[in-house]
């Protein structure tokens, strides 16, 4: 157990340095100096020198790798060069957009997609199995900046004066505004420390801060401005959740030890929920580590279609820019917490199926 | 695409045993199997039909997908659909789909988008099993150092989330469908390369392999006439799903400005040039993106459908599980 934890994270070493050099690769190889893209077409070569020596662009790239590496290290991101500002201090303010954002996604994928794949399974071939399983297979097949939009369409514009009107843009409605936690609780932080970063990032986490401080206008409001942009980013998961949880569930009930249990009159529900689903539920386990990819790529088109100010929004435009020092910082951000996410998705298998615990 | 041919016989020993439990060749009884599946059977009708809009596309669309209908007809820019029979007026030309923000029939656009769809699919996916493919062979076959050198950098390409980096790949290969193809085929590498270096894996040491290895046979012979049709099996499976993926995220690239540029009739492209208006022309959001839909579905059922049907565990026979 021990000898497999050390060995699965030793192995993960590789791949984390791998993201680093690629990371570095790419954002150099994209065409185009940053320059220009942040000057302007038309900025003299005078212009471009010093633009260069101070973002420290004319060394050799072997140089700049070697630096670029022993900051990433220390968790230092630099300066982003379209905002001029700590890329630190941009983290915290759009990653937990994302973070809520894919977050909520993921609790509703799970809260559908579960007791989907279970009903299904139970109900093996009836036609509430049909039905649940034509909606999952039309699930996966959603383009998620089509549904966005439709859904925006729909309870934004349809269902304008009805109860059921949901905004379909930013993240609190223009005019309110979560207070920080640390502010509400009276904390003595010092503006601009690293402290106060840390706790920025929490606080910028509206539905934790606002549960945190009893804000629930506050709260209210932001669940309503993320219940679009969530709905849309979870369909795929939902959907992928819920296949998962009949197929395995289903090979789980052909099991003997199964029949056991409903040999000696054991009432099914318990067969079901005690012991069967717990089987059933590793192969979810894993499934739910692997959509964390998918949830941030859609991040991307939910953030766009709904104007939200996220990763996947600022990495694009970072992108368009060549702002070199955004594209490193968020890309290894997001690569490196993939990466932990499923290691620790690897880990847990030995908590929850003992069997393992042996190899 | 979706007639099915009599079974015929296909050996000669067929006087010898009865003819229901003679010989039947993987083909068939795959194709007996997918039969029997209602989803697969619907995903085949979904791209049969797809297939013929595309093949048929100069036909069935009744206006060009790219000239603007200005001074053709008298319509005006992002006009709602016009159906005759839903009580559009008569003397008003026809427009199933409605006209889009630069005055052309959505419909026609919609009907050749169905060929860059097929075209996304096939090309990225077929690159990827490619490259994929040989990457995966190489790494099982020869293991030691290859093994890992290969392995860990497509370790490291399935570390970022799949549509991220095919983003950055555009940017640094600039926006555009081919480069955006480009793209979605790199990052779909690893899953083939993962999928042939496990039947690899589990061929590797078989007698047979070992038989021809004693004949003399080179390496490249024996991955190519042994080892691969092992793999097949997987590869095709994963290769239709992944046609699926492909065009899910060629349309998101597109919509996001980095695939297909303007007059190209590519759907995701389409959507996203109109995702402004969607509150004032829902029906340019509405068409692209359910085509997308109906087009990925295809693909997502007919993979399940070949996956059961081509799974040995499933047992002979063909009864779905």
């Amino acid at each position: 157990m021990l000898q497999y934890t050390a060995r699965r994270l030793l192995s993960s070493i590789p791949v984390l340095i791998g993201i680093l050099v690629v990371t570095f690769l790419l954002a150099r190889l994209i065409p185009g100096d940053a320059c220009h893209a942040i000057l302007g077409e038309h900025a003299t070569a005078a212009a471009c020198e010093r633009f260069d020596r101070a973002n420290g662009l004319d060394r050799p790239i072997t140089v700049q790798f070697v630096i670029y590496m022993g900051r990433m290290l220390q968790g230092d991101f630099g300066d982003s060069i379209r905002f001029s500002r700590p890329v630190s201090l941009i983290l915290v303010e759009r990653l937990p957009v994302t973070i809520e954002l894919s977050l909520s996604a993921l609790a509703i994928a799970l809260v559908i997609g579960i007791p989907a794949g279970i009903v299904a399974a139970v109900r093996h071939n009836s036609s509430t199995d049909v039905a649940t399983m034509v909606g999952a297979n039309i699930g996966v097949s959603m383009p998620v900046f089509w549904l966005g939009l439709m859904l925006a369409y729909v309870f934004a514009l349809l269902l304008k004066d009805t109860p059921f009107a949901l905004p379909p843009s930013a993240r609190l409605t223009a005019g309110m505004s979560a207070v920080p936690f640390y502010q509400v609780f009276g904390w003595q932080v010092v503006k601009g420390s690293s402290l106060e970063q840390f706790l920025e990032f929490f606080a910028n986490l509206y539905i934790f801060n606002s549960i945190l401080t009893s804000q629930w206008e506050v709260l209210g409001d932001a669940i309503k401005h993320l219940i679009l942009p969530s709905v849309a980013l979870s369909t795929i998961p939902a959907s992928i959740i819920a296949r998962i949880t009949r197929s395995s569930l289903l090979e789980v009930l052909g099991l003997e030890y199964i029949r056991a249990a409903r040999a000696k009159g054991m009432p099914e529900r318990t067969v079901i929920f005690k012991h069967a689903l717990r089987n059933a539920l590793l192969p979810v386990v894993t499934v739910i580590g692997l959509q964390l990819g998918g949830l941030l790529g859609g991040a991307v088109l939910t953030e766009t279609i709904f104007g939200l100010a996220g990763v996947g929004r600022i990495l694009f435009e970072a992108i368009t820019a060549r702002d070199y020092p955004i594209i490193q910082a968020f890309t290894v951000v997001i690569a490196v917490g993939y990466v932990t996410v499923n290691l620790i998705v690897d880990l847990s298998y030995t908590f929850l199926d003992p069997r393992l615990r042996l190899t | 695409m979706t007639v099915q041919t009599p079974p015929r016989e296909s050996s000669g020993n067929v006087a010898l045993v009865p003819r229901e439990s003679g010989p039947v060749s993987m083909g068939r009884t795959t194709w007996r199997r997918l039969w029997r599946r209602r989803s697969a059977l619907v995903g085949m009708a979904i791209l049969g039909l797809l297939v013929f809009v595309a093949l048929f596309a100069p036909w069935i669309a009744p206006y060009d997908p790219i000239e603007p209908l200005i001074g053709i007809e008298p319509v005006k820019r992002r006009e709602p659909p016009c159906i005759h029979w839903l009580g559009c007026p008569r003397d008003r030309p026809q427009h199933l789909m409605g006209i889009d923000g630069n005055v052309r029939d959505l419909f026609s656009r919609v009907v050749f988008g169905s060929r860059i769809s097929l075209m996304i699919g096939m090309t990225t996916v077929g690159f990827a099993i490619v490259v994929g493919t040989i990457l995966g062979a190489v790494a099982g076959y020869l293991g030691g150092g290859v093994d890992n050198t290969i392995m860990r950098v497509m370790d490291v390409l399935l570390a970022f989330p799949s549509l991220l980096l095919a983003i950055a790949i555009v940017a640094v290969l600039g926006p555009g469908l081919v480069n955006a193809l480009l793209a979605i085929g790199i990052v779909s590498i690893p899953a083939y390369a993962r999928v042939m270096r496990a039947s690899v894996l589990s061929v590797k040491e078989m007698d047979f392999v070992m038989a021809s290895r004693a004949l003399g046979a080179g390496w490249v012979w024996i991955l190519a006439r042994s080892v691969l049709p092992n793999a097949l099996t997987p590869l095709i499976v994963v290769g239709t799903l992944g046609i699926a993926t492909a065009i899910l995220d060629a349309a998101a690239l597109s919509f996001l400005g980095l695939g297909a540029q303007h007059p190209t009739p590519e759907w995701g492209s389409m959507l996203g040039l109109e995702r402004n208006q969607v509150f004032s022309a829902p029906h340019l959001v509405f068409f692209p993106g359910l085509a997308i839909m109906l087009t990925v579905l295809g693909f997502n059922l007919l993979g399940d459908g070949l996956r059961d049907a081509l799974d040995p565990r499933l047992g002979h026979g063909g009864q779905a599980k």
